[in-house]
């Protein structure tokens, strides 16, 4: 654990677990409300939003990229309503159509823009590129301590810092009108409370989350992150301020124990070459939810099947 | 446009127009198994199926590469895929089963982690197979461009297995989609007819991914039905209207993608699919947008007149803006708010209406037409001349305000 | 002219009085209008509710009586009409009102103990980040203790039966310290005892001067525990004091004829007693 630590495993880790539990926060709320596909919807609205992003500025600078992709999932929340309202559609239908129709664009585009001589990476926007994060000034721990060393962190790690940081703030913030009207809604608005905006908020910062994550460790870990360690927390505990813990817990579970089961697992069976960090920590937060599902001290229903709605 | 009609002719060649034929089989076939999942509200399930296919061609490749044989055969390929669609399924039901947790959070974290390992696998894949394209990055956004023969062969074949599946087994799967409490009474085992739902979408999607790609495959279960559904009210209907949908977006999208370059097949199938959605929201006749905002920008009106003249009637003043705004454009109020004759006329109508209906209401207690006392049906349209007559005779003879 | 003279005499008949000072009318409601689709759910409803008494809204199932209570509070839109409360428009007298929805409404396995839920009925006196003080659980407490769930606080919502949770629901708008309470079918599918303590809470809100008013659906109950009754189908049929609104007539009125002879011989033996 000394410099090479520090060096090539440290920032991943870091930038990792900070992506994580950026997506894991707002995915708390999104689950108790059944909107825990929104996340998935988000993720896959991504890719049109940077192809476009970089059809009108003509750049890959991160900037227009990631406003691009914030853009999309704007866009995509609002098509979703529309098409939830207007055409009186059940929301995961509507989702389903808002996102592969955005996708298919996305993909359209891409594939034009790619003849055109100019390669777009869609194995990034899906993988992320974690592995490659490193930390390159990095002699050791010291380095922490080291101004010029420290100005060549990656810049992922301080935008996701930033944008942690605002969504956990943003949840503390809101944490009791959340809580009231994702748990009653009707009684919610008859406190007056302004339960759309909630709602459309909610799914705003978790566009932001899913958008800032991507960037550096792809869609994958987004759409695993928004459900699983959430999902997971939930058959722990019957408070839902332990739940969050539980689900931030999980979250750098997750990231550490995907990182260096990418990293060094291939080695330890035998074999050269790393696998995805992204995928591997995907998988590691289902892993857990599956050992949740079986052990959960609180996996099992409690409240009774909801009763019929009379009028 | 000459090549556009040409692929749309099938003589663009013989891989062009397998391809078209196939894709107009998965997409009718794709429509109609998405119905089932649609009517169920469980439309979201296609997307993890389609996702956790990806672990499965990454085992699937590392396993026939293990037993010394071509990574690639496709066969071999879609066999592994299916065996872990199937799989997430399996654990999709365990889950909302076992647990607390609802459908929609066991869909997105079988999606995220299958998803997750199946990318694992793809770098193992890469690693192995070194420098030699495997081609497996084509069943994520699907791919017509390397499109070899035996793929559109299984593709046809595929579309065509999968077209018959759905017409054998129309009757309960139907049955089960509308109304399965109804099924269940009269003796189908839904659980059962579920599975092969779901197993036959698992089939299409196997299918399809090659075509398609396994994002674009879920757009293909889901639009057409959705589409469908502003077209008719009538419960069978729905299914041929979605399959006809997505094997005239299958059709049209490969036509449309033989004709040019960088037009590839997968997203223009959707993006047809996508158009034919945003029209129907738009203009259907009687669930469309447009139609919508017309039926109740008139009704709106109508209450508000209602109200308006039954406020006339009673001699209370209207302070609601559009109450007046409604009145006045039909002259029964003048600018200044005073009532006008015709409007006299009208509000006097109204109040003889609203006395009539007392009368009905003491005469009729059956619900059936003492229920349709909402304020907007006109007593014509419930009771008969002789009947109405009946009620003015209580009321004191025929102008029984006049007698006070 | 004659027109003119109908008007007049339409007018005279109408069984509007004219309103006390509509500052002490906790809830007032004029042509409130909803409509599901191009159906009218509610049509041009007019009704007052009165101050230190119990009323129930009656009606058959379908006839919008929920409906009604949603849209006077605002938690679903209205086509037409005008609310008040204690003579303010409802964005200004938020804070007078409790509101109790059906037990459906929610899902039971939300993470959330009883006390939390009863803290959420105070979130108008905390604010977005106000600390919960022991001013606020002292509240709280006694709410719950109102409705004899104090020794139920740590438990987690999903525990309790249907009828406890009507009363967290019941101690949560307690909480709230208001002046108009409106309750949708509290006594839904709870079972006797809690009915009685239900009832026994509203009754000592009433003695308190508050205004209470009850979505209501079992008929034989109405005369032991309402003041007032409010009878719709979609239009108002009815309201007024018990004894004078609560009519075999009226009810026939209300309810077409799905309602059996039996009940109504019932009622018309109240009536005279």
């Amino acid at each position: 654990m000394g410099a090479e630590f520090v060096q090539f495993s440290l920032t991943p880790i870091l930038i990792g677990c900070l992506a994580s539990i950026a997506c894991a926060l707002p995915g708390n709320f999104l689950v108790l409300r059944r909107q825990a596909l929104i996340g998935d919807a988000i993720s896959h609205v991504v890719l049109p939003g940077i192809v476009l992003a970089f059809l009108v500025t003509g750049t890959v600078a991160a900037t227009p990229m990631l406003l691009g992709a914030a853009a999309a999932a704007v866009v995509a929340v609002l098509l979703i309503e529309a098409i939830k309202r207007l055409g009186r559609i059940e929301p995961g239908a509507a989702m389903g159509v808002s996102f592969t129709f955005l996708f298919a664009l996305g993909v359209l585009i891409l594939e034009r823009t790619e003849t055109s001589g100019v390669h777009l990476d869609v194995e990034h926007a899906l993988m992320g590129n974690l592995e490659s994060l490193i930390w390159f000034d990095a002699a050791g721990w010291h380095s922490l301590w080291d101004p010029a060393a420290l100005a060549t962190l990656p810049d992922e790690l301080g935008r996701l810092a930033v944008v942690t940081a605002g969504v956990a703030g943003l949840t503390w913030l809101f944490w009791r009108p959340l809580a009231i009207s994702t748990f009653d809604e009707e009684f919610a608005r008859g406190l007056g409370l302004p339960v759309g905006a909630i709602g459309f908020g909610l799914v705003v910062v978790a566009a932001l989350a899913a958008v800032a994550a991507f960037d550096a460790v792809g869609s994958i870990i987004v759409i695993a992150m928004f459900i699983c360690p959430p999902a997971a927390a939930r058959l722990m505990t019957n408070c839902l301020g332990r739940q969050v813990a539980w689900s931030i817990a999980f979250a750098v579970l997750s990231s550490v124990l995907g990182y260096v089961l990418a990293g060094y697992g291939p080695i330890w069976l035998g074999g050269r070459d790393a696998v995805s960090a992204a995928g591997m920590i995907a998988t590691v937060s289902g892993l857990i939810l599956g050992a949740a599902c079986v052990f959960g001290p609180c996996r099992a229903r409690l409240g009774e099947a909801r009763a019929p709605q009379r009028s | 446009m000459n090549s556009f009609l040409q692929a749309l002719t099938l003589s663009a060649g013989y891989n062009a127009a397998l391809v078209a034929i196939g894709a107009a089989l998965l997409g009718f076939a794709c429509g109609t198994s998405g119905t089932f999942l649609f009517l169920r509200k469980r439309a979201l399930v296609s997307d993890a199926v389609a996702h956790a296919t990806l672990p499965g061609v990454g085992l699937a490749f590392l396993v026939m590469v293990a037993m010394g044989g071509e990574g690639r055969n496709i066969l071999g390929l879609l066999l592994g895929s299916a065996l872990t669609a199937t799989l997430g399924l399996v654990l999709i039901s365990w889950m909302t089963q076992r647990t607390r947790l609802s459908e929609d959070a066991a869909i997105g974290a079988v999606l995220g982690s299958f998803f997750g390992f199946g990318i694992v696998l793809l770098t193992i894949v890469q690693t192995m197979s070194a420098g030699r394209q495997a081609g497996l990055e084509d069943f994520l956004l699907g791919a017509t461009a390397g499109m070899l023969f035996q793929d559109a062969v299984v593709i046809a074949l595929g579309g065509g297995l999968a077209v018959l599946a759905t017409w054998v087994f129309r009757r309960p799967m139907t049955m089960v989609a509308f109304d399965a409490d109804y099924a269940a009474a009269l003796g189908y085992d839904v659980r059962k007819i579920d599975l092969a739902i779901m197993g036959l979408v698992m089939a299409v999607t196997v299918i399809g991914l090659k075509l398609v790609g396994l994002v674009l495959i879920v757009a293909m279960l889901i639009i057409p039905p959705v589409t469908a559904r502003f077209w008719t009210e009538r419960s069978g209907h729905v299914l041929w209207w979605a399959g006809a949908l997505g094997a005239v977006s299958g059709y049209v999208g490969a036509a449309l993608s033989a004709s040019a370059p960088a037009l590839p097949t997968g997203p223009i199938i959707v993006l047809v699919a996508s158009g034919l959605f945003f029209v129907s929201l738009l203009l259907a006749p009687a669930r469309g947008v447009a139609a919508a905002v017309v039926r109740h920008w008139r009704f709106q009106r109508r209450v508000h007149r209602r109200q308006g003249l039954l406020a006339l009637a009673r001699g209370e003043t209207i302070h609601d803006p559009l109450t007046l705004r409604v009145l006045r454009s039909e002259g029964l109020i003048r600018p200044d708010g005073v009532t006008t004759p015709d409007g006299e006329a009208v509000a006097a109508k109204i109040a003889r209406d609203e006395r009539r209906w007392d009368v009905a209401r003491e005469v009729h207690h059956d619900t059936g037409l003492a229920g349709r006392y909402d304020g907007l049906t006109p007593i014509e349209d419930v009771f008969t001349p002789d009947e109405i007559k009946a009620f003015d005779a209580a009321l004191g003879g025929p102008s029984p305000v006049a007698e006070g | 002219m004659n027109a003119q003279r109908i008007l007049s005499i339409a007018a005279s008949a109408g069984e509007r009085a004219t309103p006390a000072a509509l500052s002490d009318v906790p809830l007032a409601l004029r042509g409130l209008t909803v409509s599901y689709a191009e159906k009218p759910a509610v049509f041009s409803v007019d009704a007052e509710f009165q101050p230190a008494a119990m009323t129930a809204i009656i009606g058959p199932n379908g006839a919008g009586k929920s409906t009604l209570l949603k849209a006077a509070l605002g938690v679903i839109p209205r086509l037409s009409g005008e609310v008040t409360v204690f003579g303010q428009p409802m964005s200004q007298a938020r804070g007078r009102i409790a509101y109790v929805p059906q037990r459906a409404s929610v899902d039971w396995d939300f993470p959330t103990t009883v006390m939390d839920v009863v803290l959420m009925g105070l979130y108008r006196k905390v604010g977005l980040l106000g600390r919960i003080t022991g001013q606020h659980s002292t509240t709280a407490r006694e709410a719950l203790a109102r409705v004899g769930m104090a020794d139920f606080a740590d438990r987690q919502i999903g525990q309790l039966s249907g009828g406890q949770q009507q009363r967290v629901f019941l101690a949560r708008a307690l909480a709230q310290e208001a002046d108009l309470y409106l309750l949708d079918e509290p006594f839904a599918g709870v079972d006797a005892s809690t009915e009685r303590a239900i009832i026994d809470v509203l009754k000592a809100l009433k003695s308190e001067g508050k205004a209470v008013v009850c979505v209501h659906h079992d008929l034989a109950t109405v005369r032991a525990y309402f003041d007032h009754v409010f009878l719709i189908n979609v239009r108002r049929i009815a309201q007024g004091p018990v004894a004078e609104a609560f009519t075999s007539q009226t009810v026939q009125r209300a309810y077409g004829g799905r309602i059996s002879g039996p009940l109504i011989a019932d009622m018309a033996a109240g009536q005279q007693a």
